[in-house]
C-alpha cells in the first residue's frame, strides 16, 4: 500500500519529528515498500491466537515499598540542556 | 604469544600465577588499540586513564590475596550500556554529550568481579542496524577485510574482540545484534534468554526483545562472562528469579546422544552457497561427535521478519519519545515554542534509520492501524514462539547459519532498508520467542568467517554452551585470527574526522 505525503506528515507530527520535504518523499517510498512486505502477515489466520506481549511467565511484579537512595538534584540536572535554580528549563507551554 | 592475543581464561591463569600483571595486560591492549584502531574504528570512546587505574587496583587486590572472576581482565562495552562518568552516546548525535550518572547492573557486576573497562564501542544508532553504518560518528571496519562491515549493531564490540583490541566485550541483541556481528567477525557471541541478564542501564530500544550478551574469543570466555552478568536484579522487573548456574561446568566436550534439530527453513533460498557448505560441514562434525541429528521445521520462520519490524519499531517509537531535549541530550537552540523545540531536536538529533523506525512504529500503533499491524504482529509472535516450543520438545538444541551471508561491503545495503533487514533473518525469531542462541565460528567462505548458530530453549544456556564447546574443541576455527595486513602501523593519532 502506498502512503500519501499527508499520511507521512501526520505520523511525523504524532511522533513530534520534524522532516524535510526530501525526507517526506523518501519515507513515503520506503515506508510504503516496507508496509507492502508486511502484507504477508495477513495470509495467516490468527483469529484464535492470543497475542504475545512478553515471553516471560511473569505477571505484575511487586516489591516492598522501601525508601532507597536516589540521584542527587545536581546529578539529575547534570545532563540538562538548560537548568535554572535547580529545575529543568523548558519553553513556555501557556500563552 | 602477545598479551593482547590471550583469551580471558588464558589471561586469568597468567594473572593468578603472577606471571603477568593487570597493568601490563591493560597497557598491551591500549597499545594494540593505538596500533590498529585508526583503521578498524571499533571504539567511540577510549578510557585509558581509568582503565590503567582499575588495572592498578586489580593488581593491588591480587597482591592482598584477593581474587575475582575477572580480576584484571580488560573488556570493551557497547556504547548503549551506561558506564558512570564516561559518555554513553548510543552512536547518536542526540546523546553525543550524555554522561550517565549511574552504572548499568552488568557494569556493576563486572566491576565487582574485577574487570577493567578499556572503552565504549561503536554501534548502529540506538542499536538499529546490521552493519554499524547507521552510527552517527563513523563505520567500523571488519578486521578480516576493512572494505567490509563488521555486522551490527554490536559491530564495534565484535571488531574489537576479533582484532585483539579487547579480551572480551559486551553487546546487546534485540534481533541478532550480538550474534550477527560475532558471525561476521569470526568470534563467539551469545544472546541469553530474555530476562537472564538485567537490562537496567541498557538504553532501551525494544523492551520486550532487548538482551545484553557477551562477545568473546571462545566459548569458555563466553561462559565466564555470562556467569558474572546473569541473574535477577530488582531494578529490572523483567529479569528472571532463576538461580545462576556455574556455566563453566557446562563445558564438557561430550555430546553423545544429544538431539540436535536442523530447521529446514534456515537453508532457504537467499543463503550464500559457501555459508551453507560450511554450516552443513559443522553439522556433520556434531554428528561425528555422537549427536543425533534430524531435520525439523519452524514453519513460521518467514514471518519473523515482518513481525519483528512491526514490534521492534513500535516499542522503539515509544522508548525514543523520551528524547525531547529537556532532561538530557541534544536540544535544538532556535525554536519558537515547545512543539517546534521537540520537532527540531528530534529532526537534527536522530539519523535516518532511527527516524524510519520511529515513523514505522508510530504508524503501526496509530489509531485505525493498531489491529492490522501491531496486534497482528503480536499474534504471529505467539505462532513463532509455539514453533520453537514444539521443536524443543523434540530436540535439545537447534542449529543453522547465523547469517545468510558473510560480511558484505560497506555501502552495499545502506540505501535499501529491506535488504539490510534481511541480514537478520535467521536471528530475529529467537528474540521474538525470548530464547537463547549463540554464534560461533564454523569455517570460511571467500576468506571471510561463517557463523554457526546454536539455539536452546528459555534458560537453556548450559546445553547451548555445551554443544558449542564440544564443536569448538573438535575444530580449529576459533584459533584463526585476521591478518590485519592492510593496516598501517603509524603513530596513533586521534582521527578527528572519524572519532568524536
Amino acid at each position: 500500500m502506498a502512503l500519501t505525503r499527508e499520511q507521512v506528515k501526520h505520523v511525523a507530527e504524532l511522533a513530534k519529528l520534524g522532516l524535510t520535504d526530501e525526507e517526506i518523499e523518501m519515507y513515503c517510498e520506503q515506508l510504503s515498500a516496507i508496509l507492502d512486505y508486511f502484507v504477508t502477515l495477513q495470509r495467516l489466520d490468527t483469529d484464535a491466537i492470543p497475542p504475545t506481549a512478553t515471553v516471560l511467565p511473569l505477571r505484575n511484579v511487586m516489591r516492598t515499598d522501601e525508601p532507597g537512595s536516589s540521584l542527587s538534584r545536581e546529578d539529575a540536572l547534570a545532563n540538562a540542556p538548560a537548568a535554572v535554580e535547580g529545575y529543568f528549563q523548558v519553553k513556555a507551554i501557556l500563552e | 604469544m602477545k598479551l593482547y592475543e590471550l583469551t580471558i581464561h588464558e589471561a586469568l591463569n597468567l594473572l593468578r600465577r603472577r606471571e603477568i600483571s593487570a597493568v601490563e595486560l591493560t597497557q598491551a591492549l591500549l597499545d594494540r588499540i593505538v596500533d590498529v584502531d585508526n583503521d578498524i574504528k571499533a571504539y567511540i570512546t577510549l578510557l585509558p586513564e581509568t582503565a590503567l587505574e582499575e588495572a592498578r587496583l586489580a593488581d593491588e587486590r591480587r597482591r592482598e590475596g584477593m581474587d575475582g572472576a575477572l580480576l584484571g581482565i580488560p573488556l570493551a562495552v557497547k556504547d548503549v550500556i551506561c558506564l558512570a562518568g564516561a559518555p554513553t552516546t548510543c552512536g547518536s548525535r542526540i546523546l553525543e554529550n550524555f554522561i550517565p550518572p549511574y552504572d548499568a547492573t552488568v557494569i556493576e557486576r563486572l566491576h565487582q568481579a574485577g574487570a577493567v573497562f578499556l572503552g565504549k564501542t561503536n554501534t548502529d544508532e540506538f542499536a538499529m542496524g546490521s552493519s554499524t553504518e547507521n552510527s552517527a560518528f563513523f563505520t567500523t571496519h571488519n578486521p578480516w577485510d576493512p572494505s567490509r562491515v563488521p555486522g551490527g549493531s554490536s559491530g564495534g564490540s565484535a571488531a574489537a574482540v576479533s582484532a585483539d583490541e579487547a579480551l572480551g566485550a559486551l553487546g546487546s541483541d534485540t534481533g541478532g545484534s550480538v550474534r550477527q556481528p560475532a558471525s561476521l567477525c569470526g568470534i563467539v557471541g551469545l544472546k541469553p534468554t530474555y530476562g537472564r541478564v538485567s537490562r537496567y542501564g541498557l538504553v532501551a530500544f525494544a523492551s520486550s526483545l532487548d538482551q545484553i550478551g557477551p562477545l568473546c574469543k571462545d566459548v569458555t570466555d563466553c561462559a565466564l562472562l555470562l556467569h558474572v552478568i546473569a541473574g535477577h536484579d530488582a531494578r529490572d522487573s523483567t529479569s528472571w528469579h532463576a538461580p545462576v548456574p556455574d556455566y563453566t561446568q557446562a563445558l564438557r566436550s561430550e555430546i553423545k546422544g544429544l538431539r540436535i534439530g536442523v530447521p529446514r527453513e534456515y537453508f532457504a533460498a537467499g543463503i550464500q552457497p559457501g555459508v551453507e557448505t560450511a554450516v552443513r560441514k559443522a553439522i556433520q562434525v556434531l554428528a561425528d561427535l555422537g549427536a543425533e541429528i534430524a531435520e525439523t521445521s519452524l514453519p513460521h520462520t518467514e514471518y519473523a521478519l515482518p513481525t519483528y519490524y512491526l514490534i521492534a519499531p513500535a516499542e522503539a517509537s515509544a522508548n525514543l519519545a523520551r528524547y525531547d531535549g529537556v532532561k538530557y541530550g541534544y536540544a535544538a537552540a532556535d525554536a519558537a515554542d515547545i512543539w517546534e523545540a521537540y520537532r527540531k531536536t528530534r529532526q537534527h538529533g536522530f539519523g535516518a534509520e532511527v527516524k524510519r523506525r520511529i515513523m514505522l512504529g508510530t504508524y503501526a500503533l496509530s489509531a485505525g492501524y493498531y489491529d492490522a499491524y501491531y496486534l497482528k504482529a503480536q499474534k504471529v509472535r505467539t505462532l513463532i514462539k509455539q514453533d520453537f516450543d514444539r521443536a524443543f520438545q523434540q530436540f535439545d538444541v537447534l542449529v543453522g547459519p547465523t547469517s545468510p551471508t558473510v560480511a558484505f561491503k560497506i555501502g552495499e545495503k545502506i540505501a535499501d532498508p529491506l535488504q539490510m533487514y534481511l541480514s537478520d533473518i535467521f536471528t530475529l525469531g529467537h528474540n521474538l520467542a525470548g530464547i537463547c542462541a549463540l554464534s560461533l565460528p564454523c569455517g570460511f567462505c571467500d576468506g571471510l568467517p561463517v557463523g554457526l548458530q546454536i539455539s536452546g530453549p528459555a534458560m537453556g544456556e548450559e546445553i547451548v554452551l555445551r554443544v558449542a564447546y564440544a564443536y569448538e574443541q573438535a575444530t580449529p576455527w576459533h584459533t584463526y585470527k585476521p591478518a590485519l595486513r592492510n593496516l598501517s602501523q603509524n603513530e596513533y593519532q586521534m582521527d578527528k574526522e572519524h572519532r568524536r
